[in-house]
């Protein structure tokens, strides 16, 4: 169960992309998939190709950890790329009796993998080379300005990293109530699909019990260590940007200008 | 000028059935006195539901008297504005590991007392160097806790309260989860704690291996504190301990049945090699 699941998927290495603010990185993120949106002309695409291929080369990620990244996302791209192709009408290019292929159809289809295959692609890059840690610091960060209109940017983020931080011990018990209950008789890989969901409840159950107690107790034991919300909260670990955060903010804003350029010109 | 003391101590769990009204009163603390000077390290005895836990919980304002008062350094908790001051003074390490470790990196959760307490994160770092050091696992500083065994992890959390540098640590049976060479690490760092930080213990147990240590003992029964000494004193009192359904340690029962067999062995013998010498002397 546990090597099964993988949690994040960073990868280590010393690169310029692993040490870089995760702020500017979920900032390129979101510019580069703007840039992918704002495509409409092979130059577009041409773009955004060049920044990933840069990208992925100054990440010392293998191209095999980006490639296991898309397996998931397969069925994902050929249901996308069957329906582009067949549902749009136009001029007709291949005929199969009564299913027809067409030139439009074809186009679209092929953008849309194009495009679905870039994010992801990008997307991972960024989980790749970023902690979980560093992520929902980045995270809390960014969405800082949030706060003005009242939401909890710092207790999400807070959420999110006790949430990292008990996934295993919450795994580690699901194999332990399991075994547990198998040793008395229950199994869960018999019958069919209702059977199976059945049998899950007396899995369900003590799991979550556990997980309410373990919050409870979690709940006091930082209250006990003077927790008292994101206020008057001081950082061990601040973000500061350095030299080379500010250039990549000037590559993404160059990126974010060559797009609109492209699209507009071209 | 007692770092902690109580006065008429008393403390009800009430229940409210769905409409609000008390549905039924346990009286959970009943009238306990204590007072604690700074740099004792005290072991506060009793089997379950005899009130220890309530009683600890006070300690830290986690839960406040229904009657009575308590005074950490001075501050009524009772008082709200002094609510932080008193959680900073008076550290807790509770009884599950697992559930007490916030960060995901063993230095994160440590430095996430100070962070609490808003102190400039140079300091955060010294403090942290400096914890992890006291409890010996400064090496594993960049680890994940989730790799750690249970006695290191327990020691990771009585970092996590030392960071805060507190005058007094309340431990509410910091060892019950622990194999036992997970219990012999953690009580040598409490003791290694009392005995060169000066940090005053007060340490909740059942297991009386850990009491000899203390400098003083109380033994709780039905919210009431039963029987109070130090350790001699309290083993000296078998028959009395039987009563309240606790056990005295292997050595000491051996040496109190010797003695009801008519040889003449003193009473509450704590160690082996004072049994040792004892049974020398005699022969």
């Amino acid at each position: 169960m546990k090597d099964r699941m993988t949690l994040g998927q960073y990868y280590p290495a010393d690169s310029v992309l692993h040490r870089m603010d995760p702020r500017v990185k979920l900032t390129g993120t979101i510019v580069y998939i703007i840039a992918l949106f704002l495509a409409k002309s092979i130059w577009g695409y041409l773009l955004a190709a060049a920044f990933l291929v840069t990208v992925i080369i100054i990440s010392k990620v293998p191209v095999k950890f980006m490639v296991k990244g898309m397996r998931s996302i397969v069925l994902l791209i050929v249901i996308t790329v069957l329906f582009n192709m067949f549902m749009t009408p136009g001029e007709t290019l291949v005929e199969f009796g009564r299913v027809h292929i067409t030139k439009e159809g074809a186009a679209l289809a092929s953008a849309m993998a194009i495009r679905l295959i870039f994010l992801i692609m990008g997307s991972n890059i960024m989980t790749l080379t970023t902690t979980p840690n560093q992520l929902t610091d980045g995270l809390e960060s960014l969405m800082s300005p949030l706060k003005i209109i009242h939401m909890p940017v710092h207790e999400v983020a807070m959420m999110m990293s006790i949430a990292l931080r008990f996934i295993p011990i919450l795994m580690e018990e699901t194999d332990k109530i399991m075994k547990a209950q198998m040793a008395r008789g229950a199994s869960f890989d018999e019958g069919n699909l209702i059977e199976r969901a059945k049998s899950l409840v007396p899995l369900l159950v003590p799991l979550f019990v556990s997980a309410f107690r373990r919050a409870g107790d979690l709940a006091l034991a930082m209250e006990a260590r003077c927790y008292r919300g994101g206020e008057h909260r001081t950082k061990m670990k601040p973000l500061c940007y350095k030299a080379g955060d500010y250039i990549g903010y000037v590559v993404l804003a160059a990126l974010f200008a060559a797009a609109i350029a492209i699209r507009i010109i071209l | 000028m007692s770092l902690i003391r109580t006065e008429k101590l008393k403390h009800d769990y009430i229940r409210h059935d769905e409409n609000g009204n008390v549905e039924s009163k346990t009286r959970a603390v009943d009238g306990v006195d204590i007072e604690v000077a700074e740099g004792e390290f005290i072991a506060i005895l009793g089997s379950n539901g005899s009130g220890k836990s309530t009683l600890a919980a006070h300690l830290n304002a986690m839960l406040f008297p229904t009657e009575g008062c308590v005074w950490v350094d001075g501050k009524d908790t009772l008082k709200p504005e002094n609510l932080w001051d008193i959680r900073a003074t008076a550290g807790m390490v509770f009884q599950n590991p697992d559930n007490q470790i916030i960060g995901q990196v063993v230095e994160e959760d440590v430095g996430f007392g100070p962070e609490n307490i808003g102190m400039p994160t140079k300091e955060i770092w010294e403090r942290v160097e400096e914890s992890l050091k006291a409890v010996g696992m400064w090496e594993y500083r960049e680890h994940s806790p989730n790799k750690l065994s249970g006695g290191q992890k327990q020691r990771v959390s009585i970092a996590g309260v030392i960071a805060m540098h507190p005058k007094c640590i309340v431990m509410d049976e910091p060892t019950a989860m622990l194999d036992p060479s997970g219990r012999k690490e953690v009580i040598r760092a409490i003791r290694a704690l009392n005995d060169v930080e000066k940090i005053t213990i007060i340490l909740i147990t059942h297991y009386m291996e850990e009491v000899i240590y203390a400098n003083r003992v109380f033994v709780m029964d039905k919210g009431k504190i039963a029987l109070s000494g130090t350790p001699k004193e309290i083993f000296s009192q078998v028959e009395k301990l039987r009563e309240l359904k606790l056990d005295v340690p292997q050595v000491t029962a051996l040496s109190y049945e010797l003695k009801k067999r008519g040889i003449n062995v003193s009473e509450g013998i704590l160690s082996v090699d004072e049994l040792t010498d004892e049974l020398g002397r005699i022969r």
